[in-house]
C-alpha cells in the first residue's frame, strides 16, 4: 500500500511538473518532449488505477503517433518562435489569476469526501476474473459496437481531411503517367514499311 | 497514506488548470495551444478512468477510449490546418487570423 502511494505521488509530481514545462518552455521541441514525458506518467497513473489497456493505448497512440506528429511539425516548419514569444509577460498575470481561480474552484468541488449512493448501479460492472483488456473488449464489441464504429469513422474522416488539406499539386514537376503507359498500343509506336533496295526509308 | 478518488481528481484538476493556463500564456503560438488542449483532454481522461475504477464500472474506460480517438483526430486536423496556414502566410501567429471573417 505504501508502495502504491509512493508510485502515485511520483507519477503525479512528474506529470504536473512536465505539464508546466510544456506550457512555459521557450523551445517548442522541449515542449513536445515534455509532453511525451507527461503522457508516460499519465500511463503510469492509469496502470495504478487498473486500466492497463488504456495505459498501453496512451503510450502507443499519443507517444507513438500524436507526439511524433507534433515533433515533425515543429521541426519541419521554419517558424520564428522568438517572435511568437513576445508579449508573454503581459499574458502572465491574467493567466495566473484565472488559472488560480479555476484551480481553487476545481479543488473545492473535487476534494470533498466522495460517497457513492448505495442504489447507484454500474452500467457495466467490472467482471471478476477477467483481465482489463478482455473485460473492455467484451463490452466494447457488444454494447458499444455502434459507438466503436462511429469512432472509426471519425478517424477515417480525420485521415481524409488531413490528406486533402495538405495535398498540393506543384507545376513543373514531371510525374509518371501510369495510365498513358499502360494504354499504349503497338500501332501507336510501330509501322510496317515496305523498304525498296537501294533507297532509304522516309 | 490511502490514495483515494480525491487524489486522482486533484491531479486531474491541476493538469486541467495547467492546460488552460498554457492557452492563456501562448496566445500566439498555436502549436503550444494544441499541446495545451491535449493536456486538458488527458486530465479529462484521468477523471474518467478514476471514476471508472472507484465505481467498478467499465463504461468510464470505454468513454475515455472515445475521448482518445477524438483527441487524435483533432490533433491531426489541427496540425494539417497549421501546415496549410504556414504555407500561405509564412507564420503561425494566430492573432492575425482575422482575415477569415466574412
Amino acid at each position: 500500500m505504501i508502495l502504491q502511494a509512493l508510485a502515485f505521488y511520483l507519477f503525479a509530481t512528474v506529470l504536473l511538473a512536465s505539464g508546466v514545462v510544456v506550457v512555459t518552455s521557450r523551445n517548442p521541441v522541449y515542449s513536445v518532449l515534455f509532453l511525451i514525458l507527461a503522457f508516460f506518467n499519465a500511463a503510469g497513473l492509469f496502470v495504478l488505477l487498473g486500466a492497463e489497456f488504456l495505459a498501453m493505448i496512451l503510450v502507443i497512440v499519443y507517444v507513438g503517433a500524436v507526439a511524433v506528429l507534433f515533433l515533425f511539425v515543429v521541426m519541419m516548419l521554419d517558424v520564428d518562435f522568438a517572435e511568437l514569444k513576445k508579449g508573454v509577460q503581459s499574458y502572465l498575470l491574467p493567466g495566473l489569476g484565472i488559472g488560480g481561480l479555476l484551480f481553487a474552484e476545481l479543488v473545492i468541488a473535487v476534494s470533498a469526501h466522495w460517497h457513492f449512493a448505495p442504489h447507484a448501479v454500474p452500467a457495466a460492472a467490472t467482471p471478476k476474473g477477467l483481465t482489463n483488456t478482455a473485460a473492455l473488449g467484451h463490452i466494447l464489441y457488444t454494447d458499444y459496437i455502434y459507438y466503436f464504429q462511429a469512432a472509426g469513422l471519425v478517424l477515417l474522416v480525420a485521415m481524409i481531411g488531413a490528406i486533402v488539406l495538405t495535398l498540393r499539386h506543384r507545376d513543373g514537376v514531371r510525374r509518371q503517367k501510369a495510365w498513358t503507359q499502360i494504354s499504349r498500343e503497338p500501332s501507336d509506336a510501330m509501322a510496317m514499311v515496305d523498304a525498296k533496295p537501294g533507297e532509304g526509308v522516309e | 497514506m490511502e490514495i483515494g478518488l480525491g487524489h486522482y481528481l486533484t491531479v486531474a484538476a491541476a493538469l486541467f488548470t495547467i492546460g488552460v493556463f498554457g492557452i492563456f500564456l501562448n496566445r500566439k503560438n498555436i502549436i503550444i495551444i494544441l499541446m495545451s488542449i491535449e493536456l486538458i483532454l488527458l486530465a479529462v481522461n484521468i477523471n474518467f478512468v478514476a471514476f471508472s475504477t472507484y465505481l467498478n464500472d467499465l463504461v468510464g474506460q470505454v468513454f475515455a477510449l472515445f475521448v482518445l480517438t477524438v483527441a487524435a483526430a483533432e490533433a491531426a486536423i489541427g496540425l494539417a490546418i497549421l501546415v496549410v496556414y504556414f504555407r500561405n502566410r509564412r507564420t503561425i501567429a494566430v492573432d492575425d487570423v482575422n482575415m477569415m471573417k466574412g
